[in-house]
């Protein structure tokens, strides 16, 4: 096709059929264009890696710590259900829930209070949600150490308060609060976003048709207010599930996760096929509970 | 329990039993910090009444029923609904109910559960909730209509399930905040002659805001007019129209002329231009007033054929202007130093006036109406 023909059939100004469908291709790939980089960039960085990882899971551990790639297998996939790393599992997908519904607590009367203010007031509120942001995450979780260690001023005012001395760091609470800590702007955004959209006089007319405070929150705010309830519960539970810095930090041995497991299968370990298995059951587990909320959500977010 | 305060009604209410009133504001004020949107109300609603509350955005008329619903606390004053205090109760502890501006249905529920909520948070099984609320839906006449979401109504359907949702509670009184607003011309008409006669079956008191006076007029039994959070007048259409308070009143209720002038005595008043006019009025001598002659009241003729007995009440002019309206001709006619519409029946083209033409203009000595200025 020449330049031309995609261009000149518009006789007399009338945009023939030939002409309609040349511009709705010409456009099409205009569209592409603009994706193009992003899409490259994704296939390179994101999809390849992920191919590999996918590829390693099948591969077999050698006695020097390297991989035999050839002759599949799923032994890695075996390994999985040894005592050990059901442990890890259903530890990291527990507290992973229950920072979700700690954190679900805990943003949702702060989002409505939010959503209700002025707008002034509103945006300050939001700013003061991102300021954490603005220091390194790693940084945030050796403040958390300090805070929850021995000499920390958390166990001291513990023992003022006659309760002796309170260590909380290495223990799984450590670690649900420096997650629930981390991950409770992810919780607070979407919740606001989704009770910010709902009119105020829906709750009203609850009330004059006899609803008590509670259940208009129950029967009209929550329902309505679902979308966001979802988000941030995605938001929140699957970078919990696959925290390695915070229960790095916090948890020490005992409360070893999941992303703490895969990255000694991949350095200490050196099975990179278990490793990679691992890797890819907890995709496949982000990605089910993804479903599974949306599903149920009906909706889209 | 306290006895109502003695009932003050103005000259042109009729007279109401107090064991009759629905509902009873005594001196209610509300402010929202330095602004007073309403201003020291007293106001008495007849059980069985369709009121309409009237005036311009602005004059506190949605504040007023939003005190009553219990959406906002009056800052000061007595709120009673049927001799009971409720000035502090919330709402879901009133006998009254609903029906909002833009409806506000639930948009995740039915049809059905929208009007049976209100009966659901009572602690109604939800088999006679589904019950009376299609016993409602079939009253306002969306039968079939049970199972959709309110986005799947038009306007007008919304606005029926909107008076279902509130009637199912069966209310002391219902309050309604502009509900015909949102509907388009013919639509609102025909609602407006379905909501008379739904009232008149419920017989309970509707208490109706509107901005629009022709609704208010059509309507209800009586009207009470708003204005920057004062209640100037309370009184029946005709009342309001042909014998209103206030100079406001006289200028928002239909189409007037009004002139200043000054009170001379109790039977003549004196225009700008020194014109005596005879005017009874209940006034003190020398009070700024205006008088407000309807467009429709005034005649117009050619010079010297005023009869006699209107002498008294005639100004010469000249035709400014002349607006064909069909079966209506609207003169616009300069007398001296204002201009005056006067609105007569067509007539063949060879009688009309003409721009330019010299005429008089009278009015029957009943047809003005003396208002104070202030």
């Amino acid at each position: 096709m020449t330049a031309l023909s995609r261009r000149a059939p518009a006789e007399d100004g009338i945009a023939t059929p030939e002409f309609e469908a040349a511009h709705e291709r010409q456009k099409r790939w205009r569209g592409f264009l603009m994706a193009l980089p992003a899409y490259a960039y994704l296939l390179l960085f994101f999809a390849v890696p992920l191919g590999i990882v996918v590829v390693y899971s099948f591969g077999t551990r050698t006695r020097f710590g390297t991989t035999e790639l050839s002759g599949w297998n799923l032994e890695s996939y075996e390994k999985l259900g040894r005592d050990l790393v059901q442990q890890v599992l259903f530890r990291s997908i527990w507290l992973a829930l229950l920072t979700t519904v700690i954190c679900l607590v805990i943003a949702y009367p702060f989002a409505y209070y939010m959503a209700t203010r002025s707008a002034r007031v509103r945006n300050l509120m939001l700013v003061f949600v991102m300021i954490p942001f603005w220091t390194n995450f790693l940084v945030r979780n050796y403040a958390w150490y300090v805070i929850l260690g021995t000499d920390g001023p958390f166990s001291r005012v513990a023992e003022f308060l006659g309760f002796g001395p309170t260590r909380l760091l290495f223990t799984q609470s450590a670690v649900v609060m420096g997650l629930v800590y981390g991950f409770l702007p992810f919780m607070i955004l979407p919740l606001y976003a989704a009770i910010e959209r709902i009119d105020g006089r829906l709750l009203e007319a609850s009330r004059d048709l006899g609803a008590t405070g509670y259940q208009s929150f129950r029967r009209v705010l929550l329902p309505l207010s679902m979308p966001g309830v979802i988000a941030g519960s995605i938001l929140v539970f699957i970078p919990s599930l696959g925290a390695y810095v915070t229960p790095d930090i916090l948890g020490g041995a005992k409360t070893t996760l999941l992303g703490s497991y895969i990255v000694t299968q991949f350095l200490s370990a050196r099975d990179f096929p278990f490793g990679a298995a691992l890797s890819t059951v907890l995709m496949a587990l982000m990605l089910a509970a993804t479903i599974v909320y949306f599903r149920r959500g009906g909706r889209t977010l | 329990m306290t006895n109502p305060p003695p009932t003050d009604w103005t000259a042109t209410s009729p007279p109401v039993d107090d064991a009759a009133i629905a509902v009873n504001l005594t001196g209610i004020t509300k402010r929202f910090g330095d602004v007073t949107a309403v201003n020291d109300i007293d106001l008495q609603i007849a059980d069985g009444e369709f009121f309409a509350m009237l005036g311009p955005s602005g004059c506190g008329k949605t504040t007023t029923l939003r005190m009553i619903a219990g959406l906002e606390f009056p800052t000061e004053g007595s709120l009673q609904i049927f001799g009971v205090e409720v000035g502090t109760q919330p709402p879901n502890k009133r006998p009254v109910n609903t029906v909002f501006q833009n409806y506000a249905l639930f948009p995740h529920l039915t049809v059905r559960d929208n009007v049976s909520f209100g009966l659901r948070m009572q602690g109604t099984n939800k088999r006679e909730a589904a019950r009376r609320a299609d016993e409602l839906i079939e009253l306002v006449q969306l039968s079939g209509m049970e199972k959709r979401k309110p986005a799947q109504l038009s306007g007008g359907q919304q606005q029926r399930v909107a008076l279902a949702r509130a009637l199912v509670n069966e209310p002391q009184v219902l309050l309604l905040d502009e509900p015909l607003g949102a509907l388009d011309l013919k639509l609102r008409q025909e609602m407006q002659t379905e909501l008379k006669s739904l009232q008149r079956d419920l017989g309970v008191s509707f208490v109706f805001v509107t901005h629009d006076q022709e609704e208010a007029l059509t309507m209800s039994d009586r009207i009470a007019v708003m204005h920057e959070g004062n209640l100037l007048q309370v009184g029946r259409a005709e009342d309001l129209y042909e014998r209103p308070e206030s100079r406001f009143v006289a200028d928002f209720i239909g189409q007037t002329n009004l002139i200043d002038a000054t009170v001379a005595d109790a039977d003549m008043i004196v225009l700008t231009n020194g014109t005596k006019v005879k005017a009874p009025n209940p006034h003190p001598a020398g009070t700024s007033v205006a008088m407000s002659l309807r467009p429709e009241s005034i005649e117009i003729g050619r010079p010297g054929t005023v009869p006699t007995e209107y002498e008294p009440t005639s100004l010469p002019g000249v035709v400014k202007s002349v607006t064909y309206l069909g079966h209506a001709l609207v003169y616009d006619v300069g007398v001296d130093w204002i201009d005056l519409e006067v609105r007569t029946e067509n007539v063949p083209a060879e009688q009309r006036f003409t721009v330019g033409d010299d005429v008089a203009i009278w009015w029957d000595r009943h047809a003005d109406w003396v208002v104070p200025n202030e």
